[in-house]
């Protein structure tokens, strides 16, 4: 009883806050006047979404699809790069540069050729984009975190006669994981930004950003609003569970100067 | 070089074991423009089961002497035996424990992980591992934070879980870089006496850095004295306090008395007092 009592306390400004804003924005759009190409309502944008919602979750349901394939695959080929590059110094002479042309290249303007390499009925062309755009962060934190091996644990390692796989899997591995959930937290945003601006520039009408750039071409500004809450819904998915897994992490693993 | 008070060379038991053979050992850091002779021509025998602390300012050559036994660094010059075989083939063969002044215990294990550490990495079965870190834990005083994990540990308590990690696999020798220098002077007492005591049990030979001359009387068999630039061993004392070291030693006569020795020894060297050495 009482912690849900607290609980409420905490959340109760929050909530009211929401609510008085709703409030002032549909006063302000109802008593000013405000034209819907502007602003639209908030009970306009709500009446969009609910009916609309088949179509709106089946957009999320293809932009959440695009961008967890970006991630999955952008992730992969960052900490496998990362590890090859940790490993093989020739390797990291190789990536090191790719990895930084990426990280300048504003990935989405590759979405119109990929369009026009995979066919514009297919949804690879953005999936890549999301991978691209998560490489670049997973890379680059997965590299710092396998150079986080403390002096005095290296040399506990080499007292101890351990094999290099007895490192990796004893001290390298752990001390790198939190940096490498950081990476993917970061990556999570990333992969659906990405993923639903590629939409922007062609390909299928399925995902939020083609319904979003639809519906703002034919003036129907409510009914974009309602598709960019469904893109706000995907980011958030992601997003929180990208922290919660990054949090988990790090406390299984502890504070770094323990 | 020898103070009135030193009594130079080993003092083993004839046919005694040797642990440590150091000898003619140099170490020089970096090249010829900026090279910094860490040790210079040291020489140093330990038997086994004797405790030989190395005392000096910082900057000695303390570490860099310590490091070499475990075979983290190599001398530019010189030669180290550990238990006749080379410091190589000593560390290879799990022939020493180590502990630093950090206790360097892996913040993502438990206590009774970190305790069973080496032994992991050398293939001791489960079930033998954790009987052995249940016994190693008790040994140091942790039973009850096997579950723990280092970070819900005070300082004192993580350099004990260091300590048994040491003394895992029982080990012939111990080497140990001023494991309580971190410490506060009471926490410090007090695992003084519990490491004669486990050091006792276990009749390994220890190398104990520090720069407290109360700790290196307190503990050792003898104390070597080292100066700086370049590191060297001046002279060596005999503490020969006897085996029974409690908290009551630190009022004795004879305890003074190899206080002042080694203090002796350590200004003797040169007109200016040593700095960097605790002669509290
Ligand atoms: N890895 C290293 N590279 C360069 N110089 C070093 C290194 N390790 C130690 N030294 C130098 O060697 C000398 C002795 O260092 P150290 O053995 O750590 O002294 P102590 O432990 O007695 O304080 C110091 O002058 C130190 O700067
Ligand atoms: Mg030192």
């Amino acid at each position: 009883m009482r912690r849900s009592a607290v609980a409420l306390g905490r959340v109760a400004p929050a909530v009211l806050l929401a609510v008085a804003l709703l409030a002032a924005w549909q006063a302000v759009v109802v008593v000013g006047k405000v034209p819907a190409f502007l602003l639209p309502s908030p009970t306009a944008i709500g009446g969009e979404l609910v009916a609309l919602w088949p179509t709106i979750s089946g957009a999320i349901g293809v932009t959440g699809r695009n961008a967890l394939v970006g991630l999955v695959l952008g992730a992969v080929l960052g900490i496998g790069s990362a590890v090859l590059a940790g490993l093989v110094r020739a390797v990291d002479g190789l990536v090191a540069p790719v990895v930084a042309g990426l990280a300048v290249v504003p990935v989405v303007a590759l979405a119109p050729v990929l369009y026009t390499m995979f066919g514009a009925g297919s949804e690879l062309a953005r999936q890549l984009v999301a991978a691209v755009a998560v490489l670049v962060p997973v890379h680059v934190n997965t590299r710092r975190g396998l150079r986080q091996v403390r002096q005095v644990h290296r040399d506990l390692m080499r007292a101890y006669a351990a094999a290099p796989g007895q490192v990796t899997r004893t001290v390298t591995v752990p001390a790198a994981l939190p940096f490498v959930f950081t990476g993917l937290r970061l990556a999570s945003s990333l992969a659906v930004i990405s993923a639903i601006v590629a939409e922007y520039f062609g390909g299928p009408r399925s995902g939020i950003g083609s319904f979003i750039t639809t519906a703002a071409a034919g003036s129907n500004y409510a009914r974009a609003w309602a598709f960019v809450l469904g893109g706000v819904v995907v980011g958030l998915v992601f997003y929180g569970v990208a922290l919660a897994v990054e949090q988990l992490v790090r406390r299984r693993s502890g504070p770094a100067t323990a | 070089m020898s103070a009135p008070a030193t009594v130079p060379g080993p003092v083993v038991a004839h046919g005694a074991a040797v642990a440590v053979e150091v000898h003619g050992v140099s170490r020089v850091f970096g090249r010829d423009g900026t090279a910094v002779a860490a040790l210079q021509d040291v020489s140093l025998t330990v038997g086994a089961g004797e405790f030989v602390s190395l005392i000096g300012p910082s900057g000695c050559g303390k570490s860099t002497l310590l490091r070499l036994v475990a075979d983290l660094d190599r001398p530019t010059a010189g030669s180290i035996t550990v238990f006749g075989r080379s410091a190589e083939q000593a560390r290879l063969a799990h022939d020493y424990g180590i502990a630093f002044q950090q206790a360097g215990l892996l913040p993502w294990r438990t206590v009774r992980a970190n305790v069973e550490l080496p032994l992991a990495l050398h293939g001791v079965g489960r079930a033998g591992r954790r009987a052995r870190a249940d016994h190693l834990l008790e040994l140091v005083g942790l039973a009850d934070f096997a579950g723990h994990f280092p970070d819900q540990l005070s300082g004192g308590m993580q350099q004990r879980v260091a300590i048994a990690r040491a003394i895992a696999e029982e080990p012939s020798l111990l080497l140990m870089d001023e494991p309580f220098g971190a410490l506060d002077e009471m926490t410090r007492e007090r695992l003084q006496v519990e490491l004669v005591r486990v050091c006792a049990q276990t009749r390994a030979a220890v190398v104990f850095v520090t720069h407290s001359i109360p700790e290196a009387v307190f503990l050792s068999d003898r104390v070597v004295v080292m100066s700086p630039r370049p590191g060297r061993i001046t002279s060596v004392v005999d503490v020969g306090l006897g085996a029974a070291r409690g908290d009551g030693l630190r009022e004795d006569a004879a305890y003074f008395d190899a206080v002042r020795r080694v203090r002796e020894a350590l200004h003797g060297g040169s007109d200016v007092p040593s700095r960097g050495v605790e002669t509290r």
